[in-house]
């Protein structure tokens, strides 16, 4: 019986709500233990951000005036076609030398995180508003809003949860984002870009990425329509460009290069208030009638 | 014997945008089968103001057009010619020969449509000319600059002139509520239109977007409401372009249905400004009658 | 009517004006539009859910249960008496060990299953509760049934967040929890008590109404299908008796009631000198309040919304209409013309406003109302619409001149009956608007900013709808004050009553 020839997977990146190769055509192979070229990822550039950008630019208006209930319902059905991909993500991580066992578990981790932050999406909000006391007769409110675009440069070490981890609460918040994979394990990247797009996930809200952090974080740090960065990693030299580098408008950055990504410690609702502004909102009360009308 | 006054046109009722959005959703879920949905279909032919106002009209085009005003199908017996034909008045001489002994009516846009950009002058003659040619009907279009800059007495003014010079016609007053953007403004722009001697008042030009949306219809047929409850005077509502499927039109039926009741369903009183939408109706009533869905083949274009 | 030449001359002139009237209902009669139920199932009789199975009743007694609409039977429930509750509790109590013990991440994935399975299901469910209740499908379709998974799939994500809902303190579950739900809201309401004790790791003994058990036996087959453990919820029927073997029972931890208001007091009564913690949702008679400064159309179809949606059978209804006099003659003209437009009869009709009345038996109160309304004196209308032959239904009806010490504005009627008062200051509607022993809710149409909020701050009622009426959200808290109950339901502070710290 002659051998079936495998269909090689083309890894592209992900760009409002498309899938095109970087505009700058390089790429860097990407081997495994014995040396052999596995695939060759995309060498993304800063037109590729630039591009990105724009998307997510696009896109974050209509995201983040979505009923919440609608993202926590978009952020679940990801989580639904997360758990019905498991294998391909188990075996993509096997391939980058993850044991059957621990690959199962960051799956799993991944997944859960996910529902974990669909579940936040109408939640955070009773938590982070208040109705606040004012002695004048005013009714006084403050909420949460979303930013706007977040850049993030995921963990390096971890393929899939690192991603999930980082995307997931910025999202839920009603923002958009550029993400960088991980650059020595992109896989699970580019097959995560294809569950989004499966998901009701409106195109542009999460653009990934693949490329070299040691090129891009300038960019991800210096682009003046970008409201926020987010870094994972703990390379103390990018870490003091990109707080330069966001200076330049003022952007919000938050480093979280002390966390392990694997425990629960890495999920919280703090991460979703970090890519939040509070409004705070006046309305006079008259006083017409005997008690006193106030809040 | 008490004097009556005319409103003022700076103090509007307030209109709630999302219980309006709310009302129109009920409209929306009302389900129109069989007979009834038949009776529908025809009203809606028989309301319908086929228009053609583009830069490229012509003479021939114009013919063509009035032809399948008086004939949409001939293959489906006894079905309504539509209302009137709506066209530049450079057309109205020709629209109105092609028409003869048809009883279908010639609409014309006038007032430097649709813009509205112009002198006054202009927009006289724009409108004489039209009348003059034997307009059954003028549409005219309100100085939305003026509105919007709060010269309410300059938009009435300007509605008051144009009625006279209508002489007979019927005066349809259009506000570009595209271009109004509040329901507070629409209800604004209706109480002045309609005080001010409009016969029809209309909603768009059809040339930019958003057009007619159900939202600025309902709160204009509930200006004519509160306006006939104080006068005892019918006015006419005309919702135009961005309505092409027989669907939305009844949608349309039966938000005047329910809001004015039995008198306003006629093409007297209500007329849908459209193109494309009478092919879908066409094709609605021959799977009524036929029993399966059909394919716009089968249907002229003109 | 021709355009009266006169008319337009009358107006500049100054004579009177010919009284005009609108016609509705005369040109367009809209065919019938019956919702397709032939995909639906429903069983010949249906036993009592216990420990994750159908079981049959001890007394092997069953009872009928009506279409409000036709009077038809349409099935048989269990009638469950004091052994089959001691049986449901025991296998809650059974249950709640290893649930109570699950963490919330898994806990939570079993309620978004729930949800999820009740949006794939949500065609059946609409109809048939509509079949058993009577109220219109369009309304099941569009409200209830959406309403209900989405309040299961906002209180799973709450199963694994609890610690932040309460800062400083250790939520623990509180047990078992009994719950007894009434018949205007059958899923719905079963959603509401569900969803937050199973997310609170309690479990959970539930009782519809007599009238309206099939969407909730309906559900017991649906969390049999989503894997939930055995015994994490049991639903068992029964009438008033089932409902106090529930409350009585020693081994119950908390119990969750609504009701009506008497019914609620007993049970604060009943279990006074246990530890039984309790909710309660009573009933209302809401005061909805509309200034001479409101949008008026979109008022009057506020008032609609709030008195005879549902026909009227809602306890948050706004049953009390305020007008301020200075615009009451246009918005009782708006308020005739608008309910010319509603639309009485078959339920399953998907042009039907108004639906049939659950039972005969509130069928006869409700009359019984309009009769002691006529004869205090109060100005009845009704609409000319016509009432379908058989079945229970009763026409949209306004009384006018009417005054707080009139008996249809004290006491609640729980039907399409408003009553209509006009108001001259501020101070005396919020004067009127209290006055009563209720405080479930009210609403409040101005166009003013800060009036509004001078009104909602000193309206004595737990919920307060400004420039809009009867809206629910699963994150939005609902639940009286005064004798319309206490402990709120929805949103952050639904989750309290569930857990002890």
């Amino acid at each position: 019986m002659a051998t079936r020839i495998e269909i090689q997977k083309t890894y592209k990146i992900y760009i409002g709500g498309q899938f095109p190769r970087t505009e700058s055509g390089r790429y860097y192979p990407l081997k495994n233990k014995k040396g052999d070229v596995m695939a060759n990822i995309c060498l993304s550039s800063r037109k590729d951000f630039r591009n990105a950008e724009v998307a997510a630019r696009g896109a974050q208006s209509g995201w983040g005036s979505r009923a919440a209930f609608n993202r926590a319902q978009i952020l679940y059905r990801i989580a639904e076609m997360l758990e019905g991909r498991k294998e391909q993500f188990i075996s993509e991580l096997v391939l980058q030398g993850s044991t059957v066992a621990a690959a199962k578990q960051e799956v799993e981790t991944s997944i859960d995180r996910m529902v974990y932050y669909s579940g936040w999406c109408d939640k955070f909000q009773a938590i982070y508003s208040s109705v606040n006391p004012v002695a004048s007769s005013h009714f006084n409110f403050s909420v949460p809003e979303p930013t706007g675009v977040v850049a993030i440069i995921a963990d390096e070490a971890t393929s899939l949860l690192g991603l999930v981890t980082a995307i997931a609460p910025v999202i839920a918040g009603g923002n958009t984002c550029i993400v960088l994979a991980s650059e020595t394990k992109p896989l699970c990247a580019v097959t995560f870009a294809e569950v989004l797009n499966s998901s009701d996930l409106p195109g542009g809200v999460v653009n990934i990425l693949t490329g070299s952090s040691s090129e891009l974080h300038e960019h991800f740090s210096s682009h003046m329509d970008v409201n926020a960065v987010v870094y994972y990693r703990n390379n103390k030299a990018e870490i003091k460009t990109i707080k330069e580098n966001a200076s330049l408008n003022v952007k919000r950055v938050f480093v979280y290069n002390k966390i392990n990504i694997a425990t629960e410690k890495a999920e919280s609702p703090y991460f979703i208030f970090d890519t939040q502004e509070i409004k705070t909102t006046w309305h006079p009360i008259e006083n017409i009638g005997t008690s006193k009308a106030g809040y | 014997m008490y004097k009556r006054q005319l409103p003022d046109f700076r103090i509007t009722p307030t209109i709630d945008q999302v219980g309006i959005e709310e009302r129109v959703a009920r409209f929306t879920t009302r389900s129109i089968k069989k007979e009834s949905k038949m009776q529908g279909m025809k009203m809606i032919l028989s309301m319908i103001d086929l228009t053609t106002l583009e830069g490229k009209d012509t003479e021939g085009k114009v013919k063509q057009m009035c032809y399948k005003a008086a004939h949409l199908h001939d293959v489906i017996p006894g079905l309504p010619t539509v209302a009137a034909v709506c066209v530049y008045p450079s057309m109205v001489k020709t629209a109105k020969d092609a028409l003869k002994g048809t009883g279908v009516k010639v609409a014309s846009v006038s007032t430097a449509f649709p813009s509205g950009q112009s002198t006054h002058e202009i927009k006289i003659a724009d409108t004489t000319f039209a009348v003059d040619n034997g307009a059954d009907e003028i549409d005219m279009v309100i100085s939305r600059g003026e509105f919007l800059k709060g010269n309410y007495n300059f938009v009435f003014d300007e509605i008051v002139a144009i009625k006279e010079a209508c002489g007979k016609a019927r005066l349809k007053v259009i506000f570009e509520t595209g271009e109004l953007s509040t329901l507070d403004n629409v209800r604004k722009a209706s109480d002045i239109a309609m005080y001010a001697g409009a016969d029809f008042i209309k909603t768009s030009t059809g040339k930019i977007s958003p057009a007619a949306t159900m939202p600025v219809t309902l709160v204009m047929l509930e200006a004519i409401r509160d306006y006939y409850y104080a006068t005892g005077r019918m006015v006419g509502m005309k919702p135009a372009g961005g309505i092409s499927t027989s669907k939305l039109a009844l949608q349309y039926l039966i938000m005047v249905n329910e809001t004015l009741g039995a008198d306003w369903l006629s093409n007297e009183w209500f007329r849908f400004g459209a193109s494309s939408l009478a092919n879908d109706v066409l094709m609605q009533i021959a799977k009524q009658t036929t029993g399966v869905y059909q394919s716009s083949d089968y249907f002229s274009k003109d | 009517m021709k355009e009266n030449k006169n008319t337009k001359k009358a107006f500049y002139s100054g004579k009177d004006l010919p009284e005009v009237k609108l016609k509705f209902n005369s040109a367009w009669d809209l065919a019938p539009a019956p919702e397709d139920s032939k995909h639906v199932s429903i069983k010949k009789q249906y036993d009592l859910f216990i420990n994750g199975e159908f079981v049959k009743p001890n007394s092997k007694k069953y009872f009928a249960t009506y279409n409000p609409a036709t009077d038809e039977k349409i099935s048989e429930v269990a009638d469950a008496d004091e052994k089959d509750v001691d049986k449901a509790v025991k296998a809650a109590r059974a249950a709640f060990g290893k649930w109570s013990k699950l963490s919330g991440k898994e806990r939570g994935k079993y309620i978004y299953r729930i949800a999820r399975l009740m949006q794939e299901r949500a065609r059946e469910f609409a109809v048939i509760e509509t079949m058993d209740g009577g109220k219109p499908i369009r309304e099941s379709r569009d409200i209830d049934v959406p309403l209900a998974a989405n309040h299961f799939f906002y209180y799973a994500g709450w199963a694994d967040k609890l610690e932040y809902a309460f800062p400083n303190r250790n939520p623990k579950p509180l047990g078992v929890a009994g719950q007894i739900i009434p018949w205007n809201f059958p899923l719905l309401m079963a959603a509401w008590k569900i969803a937050p004790a199973l997310a609170a790791g309690n479990t959970v003994v539930l009782k519809p109404a007599e009238t309206t058990p099939l969407t909730a036996l309906k559900l017991a087959e649906l969390i049999r299908d989503s894997g939930l453990p055995k015994g994490v919820v049991n639903i068992i029927t029964g009438a008033g008796k089932t409902g106090a073997a529930i409350v009585n029972h020693p081994d119950i931890n908390k119990i969750a009631f609504t009701g009506s208001t008497n019914v609620g007091k007993w049970i604060q009564k009943s279990i006074a000198g246990t530890d039984k913690k309790c909710t309660l949702e009573l009933g209302g008679k809401a005061a909805n309040i509309i200034f001479e400064d409101a949008p008026l159309d979109q008022a009057v179809e506020g008032i609609i919304n709030g008195i005879f949606f549902n026909q009227g059978h809602v306890c948050c209804a706004g049953s009390r209409l305020f007008v301020q006099e200075s615009v009451a003659d246009v918005v009782i003209r708006k308020l005739k013309d608008r309910m010319e437009t509603l639309r009485v009869g078959d339920p399953m009709d998907k042009n039907t406003d108004i639906g049939a009345i659950n039972s005969k038996q509130q069928l006869l109160k409700i009359q019984e109302y309009i009769n002691i309304g006529k004869n205090e004196g109060g100005e009845i209308y009704q609409p000319s619409c016509s009432l379908p032959k058989k079945g229970n239904f009763c026409k949209p009806t306004i009384f006018l001149n009417v005054s707080q010490s009139h008996r249809i504005v004290q006491e609640e009627i729980f039907g399409p009956v408003l009553a209509i008062q006009t108001f001259r200051t501020i101070e005396e509607v919020i004067e009127k608007a209290n006055n009563i022993p209720y405080g479930l809710s009210a609403g409040v149409w101005t166009d003013k900013g800060s009036k509004i909020f001078n009104l909602t701050s000193k309206l004595k009622a737990g919920v307060i709808w400004a420039n809009t009426y009867n809206k629910f959200d699963p994150t939005s808290p609902f639940g009286g004050y005064k004798e319309s109950g206490f402990g709120r339901e929805g949103g952050l502070h639904g989750l309290g009553a569930y857990l002890q710290f």
